[in-house]
């Protein structure tokens, strides 16, 4: 089921670590060979603890080798309300731009999932938080709007902070836009899944990311609208262990699956093949 | 208009103490009110009032956040700031105007939506993503009020709509200035300046195209002149439904789509 992961080794973007280098799990202090590392997909043998990815790396899970075509590169930010906090806004973006190689927090284009022509969208936790302005707003309804034109499923793969402050409103009213996409979406009656990964906050989970048919959560996500910080500074006392995790979320009915990150692209292939047989 | 008013002075009016809250308007603008309760799935939600009632003569459906007045009222209406059953209640409320061809009236004054641990476990995101959704499908006018605070995804889950009003000296932000502070500044006592960054004014908003309206508060706002203020509101509020009930609903939920499709600015490339 992962041969075309396994084939494409050395052409993999799982690379940011080289090989012959130890990487220490963040969370079990785990110290791991990085070609272990990377092989596994940035999850630790003993803990199972879920590593970030990057956008690049998240499509190399889940899209066919050799099928992904990149869509919207050509839409970028602006600032639009000259912001300046302790820096310019359009010295966070270029900085941003510069360490990742990405224009704004969103990778978005098409691809196949084990032979099924799909549309993806993948967050970039990177780029200012993987937070939501103007251009993921955008970004998130031209596909949409090439999934409804070309009746193609949508896959969405998120790590958001949530709404990007340093565009004001116009961050809250893309919550909105991509909220009423999804809806024109799901009036046509074509398949949209999210894939929540750590972390899925605010604006974003409170928008498109909480939208899909089905939704999928890795292991250990954080996942909620208000993040824990402010909600202890709020009621004033310690949350329980757990508390927003993936599991937790489980428990509560808000997402359908917690999936490890080695059955991600065959469960959503999976589901896939359930909802969309007749199309394809 | 007189002497410029901070964003920040802004901030301090839209929160006064004696600034009137959705119940005033409530009681102003309408009549034969019947307020609805509970969302069906698992409570009513005090931090929001919703109800059928008359607007000169015509029926529609009232939907508002309320902070409460007196201390023990503030406290059952949480300060304004809903749990997920307030955004659920809303949303069951407005299905009842769309069956029944009212217009709907959405009128928001809250800090947010509510940050804690019954609210996550009930799925806030899921309450507020769900009726951004769904609003924007809604087959019915709707007009959002801006009252005072429009508190960020607390504020915008019940203001998705046609027809976007604010009073004059309310503000409307992405995130409160205080958490943007912290957050950007790395000091809260910093809110003003983020007030200032962030163009959360009435004024500034208008003109970004991001509210349709101002509504003016005669003799130094609101709490000074309550009806002063809701003279104004009545007088727009009066046309815009009366444009809307001219509109097709076809057409209607045409434009809303283009106007929520249409927010956000960007670069756009030439592709070579
Ligand atoms: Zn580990």
């Amino acid at each position: 089921m992962f041969k075309d992961w396994l084939k494409k080794d050395d052409k993999s973007k799982f690379r940011d670590i080289p090989d012959g280098l130890w990487v220490k799990c963040p969370q079990c202090s785990q110290i791991i060979y990085s070609k272990d590392w990377n092989e596994n997909f940035k999850v630790c043998i003993k803990c199972g603890y879920h590593d970030q990815l990057t956008a690049y790396e998240r499509i190399d899970l889940l899209v066919d080798y050799g099928t992904f075509k990149e869509l919207d590169k050509n839409i970028t930010p602006l600032d639009i309300l000259g912001f300046v906090d302790t820096k310019p806004y359009l010295q966070r973006l270029k900085e941003a731009q510069e360490s990742t190689g990405l224009k704004d927090a969103i990778i978005t284009g098409e691809g196949e999932i084990n032979g099924i022509p799909v549309y993806i969208m993948v967050m970039d936790f990177r780029f200012i938080g993987g937070s939501m302005g103007s251009v993921v707003g955008e970004k998130v309804v031209r596909i949409i709007e090439r999934a409804i034109s070309n009746r193609k499923p949508v896959v969405s793969v998120i790590a958001s902070g949530g709404a990007r402050m340093q565009e004001g409103l116009f961050s809250l009213y893309q919550m909105a836009k991509t909220s009423a996409a999804v809806g024109r979406l799901d009036k046509e009656r074509i398949p949209y899944i999210t894939i929540l990964t750590h972390p899925s906050t605010a604006g974003v989970l409170a928008s498109f990311g909480s939208l899909g048919d089905i939704i999928i959560a890795e292991p250990g996500a954080l996942i909620g609208f208000t993040g824990p910080r402010v909600i202890e500074q709020t009621i004033k006392q310690k949350l329980p262990e757990g508390f927003q995790r993936s599991e937790f979320l489980l428990e509560h009915g808000m997402v359908d699956m917690v999936v490890e990150r080695k059955r991600l692209k065959n469960v959503t292939y999976l589901i896939l093949s359930h909802l969309w047989r007749k199309v394809w | 208009m007189v002497e410029r008013i901070s964003p920040w002075e802004r901030i301090l009016l839209a929160r006064h103490p004696k600034r009137p809250t959705f119940s005033d308007f409530l009681a102003e603008l309408f009549e034969n009110f019947i307020e609805l309760h509970g969302d069906r799935l698992f409570g009513d939600d005090p931090a929001i009032i919703a109800g059928l009632g008359t607007f000169e003569n015509e029926s529609v459906v009232i939907i508002g956040q309320e902070k409460g007045k007196l201390i023990q009222e503030k406290m059952k209406r949480n300060f304004g700031m809903p749990h997920p059953e307030g955004y659920r209640k809303a949303f069951r409320v407005m299905k009842l105007a769309e069956k029944f061809s009212l217009p709907v009236l959405c009128f928001i004054d809250t800090a947010g939506a509510y940050p804690g641990i019954g609210a996550e476990e009930r799925g806030q995101a899921w309450a507020i993503a769900q009726n951004l959704r769904e609003i924007s499908l809604l087959k019915t006018p709707i007009i959002v009020i801006i009252l005072s605070e429009g508190g960020s995804g607390g504020a915008l889950g019940i203001g998705v709509g046609d027809y976007i009003m604010m009073l004059e000296n309310a503000y409307y932000s992405v995130i409160s200035p205080e958490g943007c502070a912290s957050i950007l500044f790395r000091d809260s006592s910093k809110a003003p300046e983020a007030a200032e960054m962030l163009k959360i004014t009435s004024e500034e908003l208008l003109k970004l195209g991001l509210v349709d309206e101002v509504i003016p508060e005669p003799n130094g706002g609101a709490h000074e002149d309550l009806h002063g203020t809701v003279e104004n509101l009545r007088k727009s509020l009066r046309n815009i439904l009366k444009k809307m009930k001219e509109k097709e609903i076809k057409k209607l939920l045409e434009e809303r789509w283009m106007k929520l499709r249409n927010y956000g600015r960007f670069n756009e490339e030439e592709v070579k």
